[in-house]
């Protein structure tokens, strides 16, 4: 119990210091988990949108697939990733197998599908309310999509945000493709699994606060912005 | 485009006939009035009309001038306000009208102040009134400067003090030469907004009467028993 304590006392003391080590791995992790949401939801809430007003071919098959993506095991996706960009891969000649991109394009990868599926599912219940009001003001199917996308975005938000807590605090994909190369590649999640295994506790601890704190601060953030925007806009 | 002429036009959903075979035209003038008990398919047949759901069989033309979308408006039961301001609901049914933005905040200006809601302009619709939003509503539609507006019950969620309101301005809207087609429970309403009645019954047209005759004499049985177990609570 002692141990623990006097770790949790170094990690207290690693924070409040602002230790470079410390600050270096959380900045990356920022870096390349927030990149990777900012491009998941580029393509991810345009295809959400699209699911949710389009009528084609395929629309509920497609649905159910996108659903079940949110469950991908990272680890998984981080095999995949490693396999399309390992030297004999298909994609081995851009050599940024180990690079932060890699971890980018992983993390993509596994949140896409959380972005596209929990925003079709909000976009969706809001085009019930409002598909025969548009369509009589002679909204298409693009027009629809795109004012929807504007009328949903206090609960988007929230989405947006659970994908980047997802992307913040998965291991499994970043140390399979990003290698855990301390100064290049160490986020805090893969430093925290290190660091647990090589006994130094204090670093891991740190990293475990900070990670939390963020998260915990992020969803606080997303809960006030849709209550307050509920309150305000209705 | 009036009028709007209507062959043999039925719709069923699931092989269960909602309209069966209403012939009738539309034409510019008189205020109608659609009235019959519940599930007769009044807001079918107005959805139909204006073009939201398409026929199972028959045909509906607009025979006048050429066949223009915003030349025609609707304003449902419940009003859909976009979550912006009430200004910026009037001008996006103007923008996707294809009215240039300087002509689009000069005309949504003009509507407000007609219904009365210069003041609250910038308030977002969301959190107005329900009699509120059902004026934005009507000022949207208004805005387009319809040959013809729909109105689907249009005070049916309303107190009296709200419906008066709405009354008060669908009079201003007929005053400027806008065609008037509406549903309602109201037999009362009827009487004041109606020139003649569209008397549906199982998806039938069952008489079309001068509003007058209607409550004195109507030609049909179905329809004198609908006003004498309609009347008590009117």
């Amino acid at each position: 119990m002692g141990e623990i304590l006097t770790a949790l006392g170094e990690a207290g003391r690693l924070i409040v210091g602002a230790e470079a080590a410390l600050v270096e791995i959380v900045l990356l992790s920022l870096r390349v988990s927030l990149t990777a949401v900012l491009i998941a939801c580029v393509f991810g809430l345009p295809l959400g949108a699209a699911i949710a007003v389009g009528r084609f071919w395929g629309r509920r098959p497609l649905i159910v697939i996108v659903n079940a993506l949110m469950g991908l095991p990272p680890v998984v996706v981080g095999l995949f990733v490693y396999l399309m960009l390992s030297r004999a891969g298909p994609l081995g000649q851009f050599g940024i197998l180990f690079t932060p991109g890699a971890m980018v394009i992983a993390q993509t990868i596994l949140i896409l599908p959380i972005v596209a599926a929990l925003s079709r599912q909000v976009i969706e219940d809001a085009w019930q309310e409002y598909r025969e009001q548009l369509r009589s003001l002679g909204a298409g199917p693009m027009t629809s999509a795109l004012t929807l996308l504007w009328d949903t975005r206090f609960s988007l938000v929230t989405i947006v945000l659970a994908g980047f807590g997802r992307a913040a605090a998965e291991v499994g994909a970043v140390i399979i493709v990003g290698g855990n190369i301390d100064g290049v590649t160490r986020v805090m999640t893969t430093a925290i699994a290190l660091e647990t295994s090589k006994g130094d506790l204090p670093l891991a601890l740190g990293l475990g606060i900070v990670l939390i704190t963020l998260i915990l601060t992020l969803n606080a953030a997303a809960y006030w912005v849709k209550e307050e925007a509920q309150r305000r806009y209705g | 485009m009036l009028p709007l002429v209507l062959e043999e036009v039925s719709f069923a959903v699931n092989g269960r006939l909602i309209i069966d075979r209403v012939s009738m035209e539309i034409g510019a003038g008189p205020r109608t009035v659609i009235l019959g008990p519940n599930g007769a398919g009044k807001s079918v047949l107005m959805r139909l009309c204006h073009g939201l759901l398409a026929p199972t069989s028959g045909s509906i033309v607009w025979r006048g001038a050429v066949n223009g979308r915003t030349r025609q408006a609707m304003v449902f039961q419940r009003p859909v306000m976009l979550r912006r301001s009430a200004l910026a609901n009037i001008a996006y049914g103007l923008k996707l009208a294809g009215i240039s933005p300087r002509e689009r905040a000069l005309r949504a200006r003009d509507v407000l102040e007609a219904v009365g809601l210069a003041d609250i302009a910038g308030r977002p619709a969301r959190v107005l009134s329900g009699g509120e939003q059902q004026r934005v509503a009507l000022a949207r539609a208004w805005a387009l400067g319809p040959e013809v507006l729909f109105l689907d019950e249009p005070t049916a969620n309303l107190d009296p003090g709200a419906s008066r309101d709405i009354e008060t301005l669908i009079g201003q809207i007929r005053a400027g030469g806008t065609k008037i087609v509406m549903t309602t429970h109201n037999l009362g309403q009827a009487k004041r907004l109606g020139d003649e009645i569209l008397f549906l019954n199982q998806g039938r047209l069952v008489e079309r009467t001068p509003v007058g005759q209607f409550f004195t004499k109507p030609a049909s049985a179905e329809a004198e028993a609908f006003i004498r177990g309609e009347l008590p609570w009117n």
